[in-house]
């Protein structure tokens, strides 16, 4: 029976993992979550970034994507308004700005790689997961396909493969995990020629970023784009322009998708606990109105049969009453008559 | 019975209706086959910005409507409406034909439609609002069918199993509701995780509440839409004792409807409130949603109270119609024009051909199992061996 050391700190290791957010038990808490101590991220910096696309290139090699239909040196595409694909996980479009000295800008996109991501806290067979490196990994292995990800994502990043018949998968950026683990930098950031992008660990990006807004008042907007949008991602974005002008969303706010839903979600367990209680009390209140008004009805019944009881006693009563008066009445006329018939043969017999 | 339904299909085999039935089921087999040999991509106009599209919005109208089965199983066994009790049965098929249409359409929705019972035993993920979803309306598909089981029984003579079924009707009505409660609620929570993403005259915090409250009065509306309809179009599935307790069940479904929809209103407005939206409705947006609150929600609300005041079955019936579009027009906006309302017009979802055919489709199934279930099993009719039992 006893509990054996090695047994004991499993278990506590397992109410340690209870405590990692993604998990449920942290929802309702008020810990708050900064990431992975050691979480890895990128640093992109718009003013850096020249447009040049090597990024895309890069990604597409690595991840063994078929050539676009336009060739990475084709600048032209940078006209449109592009996306996040099955097969291309980053683009980089060209916004036009209300800045005087330069009237364009570039942003790259791709995954985020949320602290708490959305995706994961949606899917309902956990395919994504948050790992200590920083990536949001997806497991298509257990995937259903029902792209409720797709519809949380605040940033619209995971994309679908719709034409695939049997096993679509949902595609985002990796962060190239594989990569990482082997100790390799994600393919974008290896290719960028110009120090647009920065990897490293998440916190250290941050004071990266405070450095250079610090030291360049000018030159960048006072606002690290990630450090705490939808709880923070683990890509932060420096900007010379207005975030909106790249076609960021301003209006996400700062608290994780996971917190919008564990209110309605923690409702749950309240209902099955008092929707039982209050039902049985209804019905029981309908049951027993029922009831009552079936004694009402039995009383009401049972008052009126006494009452005609006793008003039939008081009428035999008085019928009797009456008919012995009347008898009475009969009898006394009865005796008399017999009585004075008794008398006048007597006085009869006497005079004959 | 069966004669007779015989002889009604084949005195009615060539109306238009008929018709248009026929061709949009062929139709509708025809989207399936493509569906399921060459993916989502060939039928829908989904995409990486609209995910879901017009498909959910059958499935959530379906679900609000099929609201019908636990709501007037809530009046007649836990308020004790006894008089409402020829209405128990062809109110649970409702509900039951309107969660298998759900679940029959999930099917075509999901990526990987073989891997729906992955999220029970594989992998779960109990932080998704779609996890809670999927265990409630799978505990509650097994309910309804359940709850109908007496009448299949009856109409297959096995008279024991029968009486063992109908002895479970008050804890299969506890169950419904609670599950009902649960995820008619979490539908609208799963729209929770995108705050961004749907315009905030439809996001809101009770939203949940909202989608609640919208399948009690949807349910009920539906009850009477439907019971009008097979009054009209099956007379013969009708028997004696739903023609006593009709007009009963109809002027009181109204009366709770009407007061139903009153609080409703004012619950949407107190989410606009502690939003502070006001400014919105100073917009195009603002026009369709306040069509949504006065001709979907409040004029029905007049409606019904007149309607049930003056006793005006016709009337009553028409605001019923009225009340549903209004939930149509609701879950259209949700589910998808107001959803991705800022994303610029050329990226914004439009349905394609098939998508429309295959939701005609599910609705035509939907129509056509209603009509030949009730002509076969004592839904509208008492079973001639067991009189006034249901």
């Amino acid at each position: 029976m006893s509990i054996s050391r090695r047994r004991f700190l499993k278990w506590a290791g397992a109410a340690n993992l209870a405590l990692i957010p993604g998990k449920s038990a942290i929802a309702a808490s008020n810990r708050h979550f900064e990431g992975y101590p050691q979480g890895g991220g990128v640093l992109f910096d718009s003013t850096l970034c020249i447009g040049c696309r090597k990024c895309e290139k890069g990604c597409n090699e690595v991840n063994d994507f078929p050539a676009p239909v336009k060739p990475f040196d084709d600048l032209s595409v940078l006209d449109e308004r592009r996306r996040t694909g099955n097969t291309a996980f980053t683009v980089v479009n060209r916004y036009k700005t209300s800045d005087g000295s330069d009237t364009t800008a570039y942003r790259k996109i791709q995954c985020n790689h949320c602290l708490e991501p959305a995706c994961a806290a949606v899917c309902f067979v956990k395919a994504f997961n948050k790992t200590p490196t920083g990536a949001v990994e997806y497991d298509a292995s257990v995937c259903v396909g029902c792209r409720y990800c797709m519809m949380a994502c605040p940033f619209d990043v995971p994309t679908f493969e719709y034409n695939e018949a049997f096993n679509p998968r949902v595609q985002k950026c990796t962060l190239c995990q594989p990569r990482l683990e082997e100790g390799l930098l994600p393919g974008c950031v290896e290719i960028c020629p110009t120090d647009a992008l920065i990897f490293g660990e998440r916190k250290k990006l941050l004071k990266i970023a405070r450095n250079r807004i610090e030291n360049h008042p000018d030159q960048y907007i006072d606002h690290i784009y990630g450090e705490h949008e939808m709880g923070g991602t683990s890509w932060l974005y420096l900007s010379g322009v207005p975030f909106k002008e790249l076609g960021m969303k301003e209006d996400l706010g700062i608290k994780p998708a996971l917190e919008f839903t564990s209110g309605a979600l923690s409702a749950v367990p309240i209902v099955i606990g008092l929707w039982p209680v209050l039902l049985l009390g209804m019905y029981g209140v309908s049951k027993r109105l029922d009831k009552e008004a079936l004694e009402e009805q039995d009383e009401a019944i049972k008052v009126s049969l006494e009452n005609a009881a006793e008003e039939a006693a008081k009428k035999l009563e008085t019928a009797l009453n009456k008919a012995d008066k009347a008898k009475k009445r009969e009898i006394e006329t009865a005796v008399k008559k017999a009585l004075a018939e008794a008398e006048s043969p007597q006085e009869g017999n006497e005079e004959s | 019975m069966v004669d007779e339904t015989k002889a009604l299909r084949k005195k009615s085999l060539l109306t238009p209706v008929n018709i248009i039935s026929g061709i949009i089921l062929v139709a509708g087999l025809y989207a399936t086959i493509i569906r399921f040999t060459q993916g989502l991509g060939a039928v829908t106009a989904l995409s990486d910005y609209n995910p879901w599209g017009i498909w959910i919005w059958f499935k959530l109208v379906a679900i609000t409507l099929a609201g019908a089965g636990y709501t007037t199983c809530a009046a007649v066994y836990v308020f004790g409406m006894k008089r409402y009790h020829s209405a128990v049965r062809p109110a649970v098929l409702i509900g039951l034909l309107g969660y298998t249409l759900f679940a029959v359409s999930l099917v075509y929705d999901l990526g990987r439609p073989y891997r729906l019972p992955y999220p029970f035993f594989v992998s779960q993920g109990t932080t998704s609002v779609l996890f809670e979803i999927g265990l409630c309306v799978a505990f509650y598909l097994i309910v309804l069918y359940l709850e109908f089981s007496p009448a299949g029984l009856e109409w297959l003579g096995f008279r024991k199993i029968r009486n063992i079924a109908v002895k479970a009707t008050m804890a299969l009505t506890m169950f419904g509701i609670i599950l009902s409660t649960l995820h008619q609620s979490s539908l609208g929570a799963l729209y929770l995780s995108a705050p961004s993403k749907l315009h905030p005259l439809w996001y809101s915090g009770y939203l949940p509440i909202y989608f609640f409250i919208t399948s009690i009065y949807g349910g009920l509306a539906m009850v009477i839409f439907v019971f009008w309809l097979s009054e009209r179009y099956l007379p013969d599935n009708i028997g004696h004792a739903y023609q006593e307790e009709k007009t009963g069940v109809v002027l009181g479904f109204a009366k709770a409807i009407s007061m139903v929809l009153v609080g409703y209103f004012f619950i949407r407005i107190f989410g606009i409130s502690t939003a502070n939206s006001w400014h919105h409705l100073f917009s195009s947006w603002g026009v369709l949603f306040l069509i949504e609150m006065l001709v979907g929600i409040l004029l029905p609300a007049i409606l019904f109270a007149i309607g049930a005041r003056e006793k005006n079955i016709t009337l009553i019936r028409w605001t019923a119609v009225l009340t549903i579009l209004g939930i149509i027009y609701n879950k259209f906006f949700i589910s998808t024009y107001a959803f991705n309302w800022q994303l610029s017009p050329v990226d914004r979802y439009f349905p394609s051909g098939l998508e429309v055919i295959l939701t005609l489709f599910m609705i035509t199934v939907g129509v056509v199992a209603f009509r030949v279930i009730t002509s076969l099993m004592p839904v509208f009719f008492e079973h001639k061996d067991y009189p006034s039992s249901h």
